[in-house]
């Protein structure tokens, strides 16, 4: 049993171990000593803003940049300075880099014939690229021919031909409009589970990263600051900068007033805040409460203890405001609440109903009231 | 129907812009019509006009009341015979060729750094290469004589030096015709080429890299095939004028290096044969729409791709 994980088959073996991975140009690290191990199978995506280092930090590990310092070794093996044309590793490119002399087919082929691969053996292994792809009606067009959507499948087919240990994504939807995106992602990830690739992929589009990875790295200045699941990240984002880039979230400041292992309070000019869990602080800190948005309850009136069985005692986690904002946006609507502090609240509530007589309208007066479970305190 | 959108152009300006537009592309038409096309054909009727000597005779004459076509097809049979003519055309397209070739080779791995070099430094890069135009040619290809000649700086050099003992003969052969026409044609093979490079996407080449091609294939395979547009042009450019040339023969070259346009200006001014000189000339004009022809054919099929890749 003692082996069992460096056989790797209980599927959260490492593949890609990047050690204090630096790259600076001039003075400015645009990499800064990040570490991580990828695991073997899984989609793991780069998110930040741009100039956070993610794509940086991706063509060092295709090879077309040279870290100034640390490492990346791949399967056992350090491949730091090993140039791309010899990496086992394949990359997708942003708006797909696809040879435009050449054809659908050619461009398939042209990594496998870099290999001195026999001609009948690239045929087939091109053929069945196609099909994964569903390319097989446009394999003597060249790319001009077609449309954003199949440019991406001729991109994805060629960076999977050579069967890559590593398949990197660089903004794999980025060019593509909205709703074919969101088609293709779904469709996207189905292939690669598919082959079973290992898969890094650059976005800075939080939906892209949350549909299609496994884990999630937020990026900013060159480091990481959170690596973990997207629901992770989401809803116990660590520092204010993840749950500020990931979704919305209301912030409020304040200082930790009671601090007991399964609870605390936390005082802010808007009010008090109950939180249903116990965190790690001193009493008197400085503190921010993170709330999403689709968390929060509106009503018109005060709401009964009897509807927010989890808050202690009365007149925590619930404050009053105006209306200032309605944004109907289908499947839900956001309001804009401005509070009595002059801050401004966003909620976020499903619209189930077809016909809402009570709905909320501009200037009304209402209470918005959350869980204490709902709430995150970040001290960073 | 509704007035409250207005046009973006009025009509006025549309009458205008149409006929503006027609006035700039027809200028030149009107102009290669009556300056290359009317004189080409005039030479062309003096290749085949049967002459007494002094007066070319009309080419249609109304004689006892019939139509006498008088063509005289003996200039091109006589070119078409005479193994000098035949050698002169043939060596005109060898020097051109030879000298394209040098060019492409000079010019391509020019072209391609300075493509490759800061953005900062390009404008000064191409300001160099446009920097001879300032000079007259005839001046530039003039000074290559004094480099040249027996007693010209090189052989001085080398006579100074002690590497020979006897100067080099290098004016006034094959080698100093080359020279010349290679200094004085470079520019038009590198601008096209560099125009071309310079367009070229750096993320091709590091998808050739991805994918396993190194540095040296991925050259051959993906930047030349994909500046061929600019290797057309640019041979094309050099190409063309060069068979024709006739200033750099008459300084540099010497009796063994046979070029048309010698040929031209002496049956013109020398032997004061015209309707021969014409029919020389009629033939290196046809020579040399081959290759424009294939050329305009890159042309288009280039234009067409570039369009489909908007």
């Amino acid at each position: 049993m003692a082996d069992a994980a460096q056989t790797g088959n209980s599927g959260n073996s490492s593949i890609l171990r990047i050690n204090k991975l630096t790259k600076k140009f001039g003075d400015v690290a645009a990499v800064d000593s990040v570490s991580i191990d990828i695991r073997k199978g899984e989609i793991f995506a780069l998110l930040g803003a741009s100039g956070c280092g993610k794509s940086t930090l991706l063509r060092m590990l295709a090879g077309f940049e040279t870290p100034t310092s640390g490492a990346i070794v791949l399967e056992g093996e350090d491949i730091t300075r090993m140039p791309p044309y010899q990496r086992p590793i394949n990359m997708m490119f942003q708006s797909y880099a696809l040879f435009p002399h050449l054809t659908v087919t050619q461009n398939i082929a042209f990594g496998l014939e870099r290999d001195g691969m026999p001609s009948d053996q690239i045929d087939a292994r091109v053929n069945a690229m196609l099909d994964l792809t569903q390319l097989k009606a446009f394999a003597k067009r060249k790319p001009h021919q077609l449309s954003g959507g199949q440019q991406q499948r001729v991109a994805l087919a060629r960076s999977l031909a050579k069967r890559p240990r590593l398949l990197l994504l660089d903004e794999p939807l980025g060019a593509l409009d909205k709703k074919l995106r969101e088609q293709t992602q779904i469709e996207l990830v189905n292939i690669i589970s598919e082959v079973g690739v290992t898969c890094v992929m650059v976005t800075h589009d939080q939906e892209e990263a949350m549909t299609m990875a496994d884990r999630v790295a937020v990026m900013q200045s060159g480091r990481f600051l959170q690596v973990g699941a997207p629901r992770e990240i989401y809803e116990t984002p660590q520092t204010v900068y993840v749950a500020d880039f990931i979704g919305n979230v209301n912030l409020f400041k304040g200082s930790l007033t009671v601090d007991e292992p399964d609870y605390v309070m936390i005082d802010s000019p808007e009010g008090k805040i109950y939180v249903s869990h116990g965190i790690t602080g001193t009493q008197g800190m400085a503190v921010q409460v993170a709330i999403r948005p689709e968390k929060i309850c509106l009503q018109r009136t005060a709401p009964t203890p009897a509807e927010r069985e989890s808050a202690r005692e009365d007149g925590y986690n619930c404050v009053r405001g105006i209306v200032k904002n309605v944004s109907y946006l289908g499947s839900y609507t956001t309001y804009h609440v401005k509070l009595d502090t002059g801050m401004t609240l966003k909620v976020m509530n499903s619209n189930d109903a077809r016909h809402d007589e009570n709905r909320l309208d501009w200037d009304d007066t209402v209470y918005a009231w959350w869980d204490g479970s709902d709430v995150v305190v970040l001290t960073q | 129907m509704s007035n409250r959108r207005k046009p973006i152009v009025s009509t006025g300006d549309r009458l205008l812009g149409a006929f503006g537009a027609r006035t700039v592309i027809g200028i030149p038409y009107v102009w290669l019509l009556l300056l290359f096309l009317v004189p080409f054909i005039i030479v062309m009727k003096i290749s085949i006009s049967e002459s007494d000597g002094i007066h070319f005779k009309d080419m249609f004459t109304i004689s006892d009341g019939t139509l006498t076509w008088n063509v005289k097809w003996g200039n091109y049979a006589f070119l078409a015979s005479d193994a000098l003519y035949v050698k002169t055309y043939l060596s005109s397209l060898y020097y051109a060729a030879i000298t394209t070739l040098i060019c492409l080779f000079i010019g391509y791995p020019f072209a391609y750094f300075m493509a490759r070099s800061p953005a900062a430094w390009r404008p000064a890069l191409l300001m160099m290469v446009m920097l001879p135009f300032w000079t007259s040619l005839l001046l530039r290809v003039f000074a290559w004589k004094g480099l040249l000649a027996n007693n010209g700086v090189i052989n001085d050099i080398l006579l100074g030096l002690g590497i020979v003992s006897e100067p080099i003969k290098m004016m006034n052969t094959s080698f100093s015709l080359v020279i010349g026409m290679v200094y004085a044609y470079l520019p038009f093979m590198i601008l096209p080429l560099y125009a071309n490079l310079v367009k070229l996407d750096i993320r091709l080449l590091e998808a050739a890299s991805d994918l396993g091609a190194r540095p040296l294939t991925a050259f051959w395979k993906i930047t030349v095939p994909l500046s061929k547009a600019g290797i057309v042009a640019g041979s094309m450019l050099v190409f063309i004028p060069c068979v024709g040339e006739f200033v750099i023969p008459e300084l540099l070259g010497g009796p063994s290096t046979l070029m048309i346009g010698r040929v031209l200006w002496d049956e013109f001014f020398s032997n004061n044969d015209w309707a021969m000189a014409s029919a020389v000339a009629v033939v290196m004009v046809l020579l040399i729409i081959i290759p424009l022809a294939i050329f305009n054919k890159y042309q288009t099929e280039n234009a067409a791709r570039e369009k489909g890749r908007a």
